[in-house]
């Protein structure tokens, strides 16, 4: 199994813990919804559901484009699955280079043993 | 017996992969900076690519270039040695990318009971850098599907 940086799992997870945010996810999987919209969705201040937003756009759960004096949100690509099937292949590929370079390794070492 | 490859991302800019390779950390070093023996291991014998050359200058401010070449098409990587310590560090710069984006590169061997622990850090030079890496499969490290593809590309744009 891949060991995928355990801080940002742990980040992701922080980010899930709060109902609030995980109701922000459900409603951005709807649609796209501006700062403000979710603010009055969820009863809460502006700079509440900023604070919320910037938490989960770190995760990369979510990303924001400013458009004017608006700023939507919308789901991210949320690259935890992606990137955790990519590190898969990057250890493969090391894992056969090892090997070749194991096989490499051994032959030098029976060449200067038989010297 | 085979010993167990691991591979991470480290932190926001960096890749990780390590083994114990059964050698003296001297063969192991002579295995990546001996042109040669170099070309021996570095691609996977399932990629259908080959090494065209190899050349490198291995001394701190050296340079190295290695080119590959998959389907009459050449791709070349190339950069500076910033740190050579025989038989222990190695830490070079991959400049194909263009210098300010280059991706750093250090190699450690530490040697335990005549095995070698290797360990390469793979240093992009931001976040989205490797994110990006990831996202496009476009590594110096990539898996060999995503590297081809990545060079076919390359090539296409050219």
């Amino acid at each position: 199994m891949v060991q995928y940086s355990a801080r940002r799992l742990d980040d992701t997870f922080a980010a899930l813990s709060d109902s609030t945010r995980r109701g922000v996810l459900l409603q951005l999987g709807r649609a796209n919804a501006s700062i403000t919209e979710l603010a009055e969705r969820f009863k809460m201040t502006l700079t509440g559901m900023n604070k919320h937003v910037g938490i989960l756009e770190k995760t990369g759960l979510v990303k924001t484009e400013k458009k004017g004096r608006v700023r939507t949100c919308m789901l991210g690509s949320c690259r935890l699955e992606s990137e955790m099937a990519w590190i898969e292949s990057y250890k493969e590929t090391w894992d056969r280079r090892f090997d070749a370079l194991e096989i490499v390794v051994q032959e030098l070492k029976q060449k200067k043993e038989t010297k | 017996m085979k010993n167990q490859t691991n591979a991470e991302r480290k932190s926001a800019r960096e890749l990780v992969s390590s083994r114990i390779i059964n050698g003296p950390a001297r063969l192991v070093f002579e295995a990546w900076t001996n042109p040669e023996l170099f070309k021996k291991w570095w691609l996977p014998k399932s990629a259908p690519m080959t090494i065209v050359s190899c050349e490198m200058d291995v001394r701190t401010g050296g340079t190295y270039r290695l080119v590959l070449s998959m389907g009459g098409q050449n791709a070349e990587f190339f950069g500076k040695y910033l740190e050579v310590i025989p038989h222990s560090r190695l830490v070079w710069t991959n400049d194909e990318g263009g210098v300010d984006a280059a991706t750093i590169t250090t190699v450690t061997l530490e040697e335990v009971n005549g095995a070698t622990l290797v360990t390469v850090n793979d240093l992009y030079p931001s976040k989205e850098a490797l994110d990006d890496a990831i996202a496009t499969g476009s590594s110096g490290a990539m898996p060999e599907q995503l590297e081809q593809l990545d060079l076919l590309i390359v090539n296409r744009g050219s």
